[in-house]
């Protein structure tokens, strides 16, 4: 019996952790988003008794689309599945099955993943992509934007106000920001961004930025979010971002967070608006449940959920845009296809060419 | 005791006793044997085959791509990294696995649950850990600056901050291989030692240490595998690897052929530190050929107990409760933001019995393969055992690519089922078990087998009466050790899974990778609790054999 103490004081510890983990769990309440039910049941309409089946391929994560796909399998009793993972691990997983994938939607978080898949996806209905404007779809109509998001820098509030900050990219080349800047090379919305610079600028200004960035001494990161933590707690002053995740930190850490998000006004590259997106795979063997999905994904409610809980810019007329970001219509959007924001392989080689990615 | 011992243990320097004259020449293994192994090993082979399916496809430019200086770079920046990572996690698994096992140290089979947990964080979280507490604004910074006005910490980032985090989640490789050998060790040996005049370093290091060498070497050959195949902490901590490599060719051209290549690449760095291993692994016949032994007594630390758990304190600390606390911080303050969370007990459920099942399947595929490598060495043996490592050291994506490639066009019944998952689970993990199953495996002497036989009991008879319960407890570790990494593994479970399928790993990616840090942290936490059952429990199955 000597033993014991130990293995009670083990046992008591793992205890208190899930008693801890339980209370947690008590507290924690599901917020739900509430669904128009008869705006849901226009847009949905013709669905019959029969719902059948749909299976959605999301490089999108379960915590950003869960809760809205949630909703269009309860109002259509569609039976829904889903596979989950990044936006390349599932393009990748589409291009291997080829014409055996069991997938009917692939929804992607960026155009480059559909564009990689672009041959698999079918021509979709004009009903459906004409609810988005030009810029955010594909120009075979291949696939639709469903919702977007602003590059903008996000900056450390403690050294810098939203007045310091210049209004154009350009303006980063100078020695002032040297050893200030974060970036992430080998991002996708960086390099959609920098693909948007050599589409507006031309090869050599964009390959000119890239140098002088470049001689600036930025400090590299994987992605976006820890570009907003790394600003926020001061290892640099401003970093190039997409708009949408300061403000889950903001939730979390509340408003004393010490990073905030800045618009580049100047236009260019430095505010394109990005779109995630979604196509219907031609091997779907549910293509009017994929349709009706599409359709679900830019009606006002969906529209909504993405401005409301993903604090994304929704994509269709007459849905407000959350009011904590600048309105789409404010940001100085250059007019920049995403179609052409697809095709990376160019602004991957300038960036290999200069050393910035391997 | 016999006389073979005495020798052994009083001779001046330890030579390993030498082999039986019937073992030095190839004996054609029984077909309950080979059949099961060649079965693995063609399993173990897809991704090797998918891999150069897809490197045939390469274009002139991915070729120009791999043939450039820049591959040789990382090649030597991966092995490097390897390097380092294995013999820091040796250097601070071995003491603590004696400690855990072998001495008086207090509450120690408490510090042995503590001590194997961190293999169960997830390295991308792991990785964001590190800079959130050492970065050069982190909490440490955050300390320092009101007493010693440090404004700024050196960057952790490179070389230190990746090795740091990898040591810090996979020295439990090195622990649990060798502390499955440990508690089985002969005490004879080390009083016989003793009793002729050797001082107890001179026990450790000369006597001791010497039967932990297959296992030291197997562990740490899983350390220095997974260190190549590791992405979220090389990519947080911006050392550039194969893996990241790797990755970024999927990532951002969704290139496959560029990929394989560099896969290709890969594999040949990992075959470079197998050969290593065959050449550091040396003579390792450590058979006990007592039938009968007296439990080890736990070695008395003495004035060394403070520094002890100092010691171990510091490793739990940094490695196990600074996450956890961190975690917790998340956790606490989303609620108090009042974060909705989703459920995750299906979450749960799921990756409790989907590891259990992986870890089962790797401890029985192991066996035969064991039992082929110990005792029918050979050629068929040596390759059977190297290529179940590929699976290892590749990037999990490229080994769920390669299962998704063969499952959806040549399989598809199995294809997004459990059943292919667990396949994956196993071509990836198997040398996770089988490390364990060998090393044990070489310390059941075949006389008792042959004992065994020759009392007219047949093969299988043998195996499961006498080698399988003298090789239970470090099969049971290794069984563990595949736990542990199902529990966490990631890209396989995503792109493999059954659709629908989520897991806590895969619950604590979705909210993380999308900066939910509350969210994250109630399926980490658990994925910390739950994996302590398992280990618990084999530590309580040890208690009965000290």
């Amino acid at each position: 019996m000597t033993r014991m103490p130990a293995w009670t004081w083990l046992a008591a510890g793992l205890l208190s952790m899930a008693a801890l983990l339980a209370c947690a769990r008590e507290v924690i309440k599901e917020v739900p988003v509430e669904v128009e039910v008869e705006v849901v049941k226009e847009v949905v309409r013709g669905v019959s008794a029969e719902a059948g089946s749909l299976v959605v391929y999301s490089g999108r994560s379960d915590s950003l689309v869960g809760p809205i796909i949630d909703q269009f399998r309860d109002v259509t009793g569609i039976d829904v599945s889903v596979k989950y993972g990044s936006t390349s691990e599932v393009a990748a997983t589409l291009l291997e099955e080829g014409g055996s994938s069991p997938a009917d939607v692939f929804f992607a978080q960026d155009p480059g993943g559909l564009g990689a898949v672009a041959d698999m996806l079918a021509p979709l209905p004009d009903d459906i992509v004409s609810k988005v404007p030009e810029w955010a779809r594909s120009p075979q109509g291949r696939w639709v934007g469903i919702s977007g998001r602003a590059r903008v820098v996000v900056y450390n509030t403690a050294t810098l106000s939203d007045g310091g900050i210049p209004a154009t990219l350009t303006s980063f080349s100078e020695p002032e920001w040297k050893g200030r800047l974060g970036w992430a090379p080998t991002n996708g919305s960086f390099q959609a961004m920098v693909t948007a610079m050599r589409v507006l600028w031309g090869e050599d200004k964009t390959r000119e930025w890239l140098q002088s960035i470049q001689d600036n001494d930025p400090q590299i990161y994987p992605k976006n979010t820890p570009i907003v933590a790394a600003a926020a707690a001061g290892e640099v002053d401003v970093g190039f971002v997409n708009h949408y995740y300061l403000y889950r930190f903001i939730q979390e850490n509340g408003e004393g967070f010490p990073a905030r998000n800045h618009y580049l006004d100047g236009g260019g590259p430095g505010s394109v608006v990005l779109v995630a997106g979604a196509g219907i795979l031609k091997t779907a063997e549910n293509p009017e449940n994929a349709e009706r999905f599409l359709n679900f994904m830019l009606s006002q409610v969906a529209q909504q959920y993405f401005a409301s809980q993903t604090y994304e810019y929704p994509l269709v007329e007459g849905v407000r845009t959350h009011r904590i970001l600048k309105p789409l219509s404010d940001i100085n959007n250059p007019s920049v296809d995403m179609a052409d924001l697809a095709d990376l392989v160019g602004t991957q080689r300038l960036l290999r060419e200069l050393g910035i990615i391997p | 005791m016999t006389s073979e011992d005495l020798r052994i243990a009083a001779a001046p320097r330890w030579q390993p006793p030498a082999l039986p004259a019937e073992r030095q020449t190839w004996t054609r293994p029984p077909a309950a044997v080979w059949l099961p192994v060649l079965l693995i090993t063609i399993a173990m082979a897809l991704p090797p085959v998918y891999l150069l399916l897809r490197s045939a496809d390469a274009s002139a430019e991915a070729w120009r791509l791999l043939l450039r200086p820049r591959t040789a770079e990382i090649a030597l920046r991966s092995l490097s990294l390897a390097a380092a990572v294995t013999l820091a996690s040796v250097a601070l698994a071995v003491p603590l696995a004696w400690l855990t096992v072998r001495t008086d140290l207090p509450y120690r089979r408490v510090w042995g649950v503590l001590t194997a947990l961190p293999l169960v964080i997830p390295s991308y979280v792991g990785g964001f850990l590190i800079i959130s507490a050492l970065g050069p604004k982190g909490l440490l910074q955050g300390v320092l600056q009101g007493p010693l006005g440090v404004d700024r910490l050196p960057s952790i980032y490179g070389l230190p901050g990746a090795a740091l985090t990898l040591v810090l989640l996979s020295y439990p490789y090195v622990l649990l291989t060798v502390r499955g050998v440990m508690g089985g060790l002969n005490p004879a040996y080390e009083e016989t030692a003793r009793s002729l005049g050797l001082g107890p370093w001179a026990v450790m290091r000369r006597v001791t240490l010497p039967q932990l060498r297959p296992a030291v070497v197997s562990g740490g050959l899983l350390v220095g595998l997974y260190t190549l195949s590791d992405f979220g902490a090389v990519s947080l901590l911006r050392y550039e690897t194969f893996t990241w490599a790797i990755y970024q060719q999927y990532q951002t051209s969704f290139d496959r052929s560029t990929a394989a290549l560099l896969s290709a690449a890969l594999v040949l760095a990992a075959i470079l530190i197998l050969v290593s291993e065959a050449w550091t692994r040396g003579r390792m016949a450590y058979h006990e050929s007592a039938g009968a032994r007296r439990p080890l007594r736990p070695v008395g630390l003495g004035r060394w107990k403070w520094p002890a758990i100092l010691f171990t304190g510091a490793v739990v600390t940094a490695s196990l409760m600074l996450p956890a606390w961190v975690l917790g911080y998340w956790l606490v303050r989303g609620l108090h933001a009042g974060v909705a969370m989703g459920s995750i007990w299906t979450a749960a459920f799921n990756s409790v019995s989907i590891s259990a099942l992986a870890a089962a399947a790797a401890a029985v595929c192991s066996l035969p393969v064991a039992v082929l490598v110990v005792r029918y060495p050979g050629i068929f043996a040596k390759v059977a055992e190297r290529m179940s490592y590929v699976g290892y050291a590749l990037p999990g994506i490229v080994v769920a690519l390669a299962l998704v490639f063969f499952g959806a066009n040549y399989a598809r019944p199995i294809y997004q089922t459990a059943w292919l998952l667990l396949l994956a689970y196993v071509v990836m993990f198997l040398p996770a078990a089988l490390g364990a199953s060998r090393a044990s495996l070489l310390r059941v002497g075949p006389r008792l087998e042959e004992a065994a036989r020759s009392l007219g009991h047949g093969p299988l008879r043998t195996f499961l009466n006498v080698t399988a319960p003298l090789m239970l407890p470090g099969v049971l570790s290794g069984a563990a050790l595949v736990f542990l990494l199902t529990m966490k593994e990631l890209p396989a479970t995503l792109i493999l899974g059954p659709l629908d399928f989520k897991t806590l790993s895969t619950q604590v990616w979705s909210a993380s990778s999308e900066a939910f840090f509350a969210q994250a942290a109630v399926p980490a936490l658990l994925l910390i609790l739950l994996s302590a059952v398992p280990l618990g429990y084999l530590m309580l199955r040890d208690r009965a054999r000290f």
